[in-house]
């Protein structure tokens, strides 16, 4: 049964980072800041905005643009690596303020690749449950701000949420493959658990990345008999912008084939990719296959690939 | 391949992936002299298995194992023998 990509949402808070407010907090200047993660801005949510917050508003913005009652949603699934520790977590709020009383809601406690993986979940899911609603969603600052962390971590990160809605009832984008990948030998190079600041091995989360993202998008791509060339667009974990350039040399295609938005909203983690693919829909881009990319924390890697019917 | 060859083809493709000096000591960190950084070690391990003609496969993908001239010399021996 196939699965089908019905539209996405977004929600970035207002409040804007600056590099240059940035550079007061690190000790470093606007300039290296761009330099080194190719970022000039992120956002902050408020202080007592949470992760459920955020998923809502993006969660609206998705069900608004694809028309879609919040009642006829059979599952929600909502990926978060900086949602506050216990249970449960930010799913079952979102559930409840969508006006849901009984229907499913997953958490995916996964930074990063979370809302890749979702989405993979919900192609095979959609069939029994009906329209998932996938969100990730992220309050990164919070993590900056609980503890004092390195200069080079701490300008990555900003708050956002994404949300895409998966149906077997045909839509404008088909998914027709999904690669997922863990390897749980590197889970101490990316991590964080508020007992201590994230711990971030670069050289290694890099390393890997600028490896996996191309062999996992050439994997999906092959079992498809598609070739890089094909596809019109590439829709990635906006982790650093110098990691997106070196996936397009990995992929030999144009950088700008490779959608960017990580110079205005920073790393949001989970969120990323979807807020990339709302802004990329919303302005209506041209037909063809997309895929869709990530790698995060765990190592958890993967790519989908979708096609505009 | 004799050692004194494979050395010269290594230096020879660390000077593309930085704009810097090479260090003089062999055992010396390319990590912590800032000759490369984390966006400059996926090019060179992406040009050892050019110029080597070698696939390093994920195992493998640890920066310890990249992390000084000696280091690296040691690992493409290791993959020739």
């Amino acid at each position: 049964m196939p699965a089908f990509l019905h539209g996405f949402g977004m929600h970035v808070p207002e409040r804007v980072v600056t590099n240059a407010e940035m550079a007061l907090r690190v000790e470093r200047t606007a300039e290296w800041i761009e330099g080194a993660c190719g970022i000039r801005e992120r956002r902050w949510a408020a202080v007592k905005a949470s992760v459920a917050d955020l998923a809502i508003a993006s969660a609206h913005d998705c069900l608004a643009r694809t028309g879609v009652a919040a009642s006829s949603l059979g599952l929600i699934i909502v990926a978060s690596g900086s949602a506050r520790p216990g249970f449960p977590g930010p799913a079952a709020e979102v559930a409840v303020r969508l006006g849901l009383e009984s229907t499913p809601a997953i958490d995916l406690p996964m930074a990063s690749a979370g809302s890749l993986f979702g989405m993979a979940m919900a192609a095979q899911m959609a069939e029994h449950f009906g329209d998932v609603l996938v969100i990730g969603a992220e309050k990164m600052s919070a993590v900056i701000e609980s503890a004092v962390l390195d200069p080079n971590t701490a300008i990555l990160f900003g708050d956002g949420a994404g949300a895409v809605l998966v149906s077997a009832r045909p839509g404008p984008w088909e998914i027709l493959d999904a690669v997922l990948h863990s390897d749980g030998q590197y889970r101490d190079a990316l991590a964080f658990d508020w007992s201590a600041p994230l711990r971030m091995d670069g050289l290694s989360v890099i390393l890997q990345a600028a490896r996996k993202l191309p062999s996992a998008i050439n994997e999906v791509l092959t079992r498809q008999k598609m070739a890089v060339g094909d596809v019109t667009q590439f829709l990635l974990h906006q982790a650093n912008q110098n990691l997106l350039v070196r996936v397009a040399k990995s992929l030999g295609v144009p950088a700008e084939r490779v959608y960017s938005n990580v110079a205005r909203y920073g790393n949001t983690s989970s969120a990323s990719m979807l807020i990339a693919a709302a802004e990329w829909s919303q302005a209506n881009p041209a037909p063809g296959p997309v895929v869709f990319s990530a790698f995060g924390a765990g190592f958890h890697w993967g790519a989908l690939l979708a096609r505009s019917v | 391949m004799p050692d004194a060859q494979r050395r010269e083809r290594l230096l020879r493709v660390l000077k593309t992936v930085t704009t810097q000096p090479l260090p003089a000591d062999d055992e010396e960190s390319l990590f912590e002299s800032g000759l490369l950084d984390s966006f400059a070690l996926p090019d060179l391990v992406s040009a050892l298995e050019q110029e080597f003609s070698i696939k390093v496969p994920d195992r493998d993908l640890n920066p310890r194992k990249f992390d000084s001239i000696s280091r690296i010399d040691t690992y493409l021996q290791d993959r020739a023998s």
